[in-house]
């Protein structure tokens, strides 16, 4: 990762600005070409440095639903289980932590009652009691890591 | 879908949220593909991203990173019994802390006092520690329990994917 690499990723996070040629903008300021940054966006998805580029659409603006949930998995169960969230569509992010809820993922879906379907659908697939914690205030929203 | 403005804009949006699930593609005209696939021009597809991204529905077009790959290897989801008189204050304030990334209030369930949410990332343990002990100063006699969930590994991270869900 060069010098380049770091100021698009740096640049990247906080968005591709919505003018009519978002990628000659960039290539301006950051002093390359359009062709150049796509490449290079390109190869960091490819070798894993980022895992997507596009639109972070908020769901709930929509009329959709996210929520935070999780389960107490028994270890021996833990991979079969993570397996069958994998293969839900509306599981979006899935994450191990060190806890005895020790599976944390987030749902989203396009209305509310797919949230309620889909903790069903995750209880009766896995015989696990779902912690259902849908946020009721954002204090803050704002991920970013300068590199 | 609440924000859009007319009827032709919320079915714009799902087709926009269906084509651009794996990401957009990185062509050099990125508005001219969406319109060609959208079926309208494309200072018309401008301006609904722009509508939408007015309307946070579109929080923004960016990079997301896999931030293990990036250095930070530690990430801490800290959780607080926070009085309900004071989280309105206590909340903004966490959320105001530069290492916090994302900042919740969520319900309180049986077995589960916590209703306060502050997520914290860096790349050491010993850096995810110190703004836990930072943000357990300032809520101070407020907060009753805490606890801080540290993450081992990433089993899924897709985002939002509406296309292979079951319709209503």
């Amino acid at each position: 990762m060069d010098e380049l690499d770091r100021q698009l990723i740096n640049r990247l996070q906080h968005g591709l600005p919505l003018v009519r040629h978002p990628w000659e903008a960039l290539a301006e300021e950051l002093g390359s070409t359009s062709e150049a940054l796509r490449e290079r966006v390109q190869a960091l998805l490819e070798d894993g440095t980022l895992t997507r580029f596009g639109p972070m659409f908020d769901i709930d603006r929509l009329g959709g639903a996210f929520t935070l949930a999780a389960l107490s998995v028994p270890e021996e169960r833990f991979d079969e289980v993570a397996a069958q969230l994998t293969a839900m569509p509306e599981v979006a992010h899935n994450y191990r932590r060190e806890h005895c809820w020790n599976m944390w993922f987030v749902l989203g879906c396009e209305t509310p009652q797919g949230i309620a379907e889909s903790i069903a659908r995750i209880e009766a697939e896995t015989g696990l009691a779902v912690l259902n914690l849908p946020k009721e205030e954002t204090f803050h929203v704002g991920l970013h890591f300068p590199v | 879908m609440s924000v859009c403005t007319s009827p032709s804009d919320e079915g714009l949006t799902r087709r926009l949220i269906e084509l651009t699930e794996a990401g957009l593609p990185l062509v050099a005209d990125p508005w001219a593909w969406l319109a060609e696939e959208l079926g309208i021009d494309v200072d018309e597809t401008l301006a609904l991203l722009q509508r939408l991204q007015a309307a946070g529905a579109i929080r923004r077009i960016a990079a997301i990173p896999n931030h293990y790959r990036l250095g930070y290897r530690h990430n801490g989801m800290t959780v607080w019994d926070v009085d309900d008189g004071e989280i309105a204050r206590l909340g903004a304030l966490i959320g105001a802390q530069p290492f916090v990334s994302h900042c919740y209030r969520r319900p309180r369930q049986e077995g589960w006092p916590y209703n306060l949410f502050a997520m914290v990332h860096g790349r050491d343990a010993s850096d995810i520690e110190a703004y836990r002990n930072q943000i357990r100063a300032l809520l101070g006699s407020a907060c009753r329990a805490n606890e801080m969930l540290v993450s081992s590994r990433i089993l899924k991270k897709t985002g939002l994917r509406l296309a292979g869900q079951r319709r209503a």
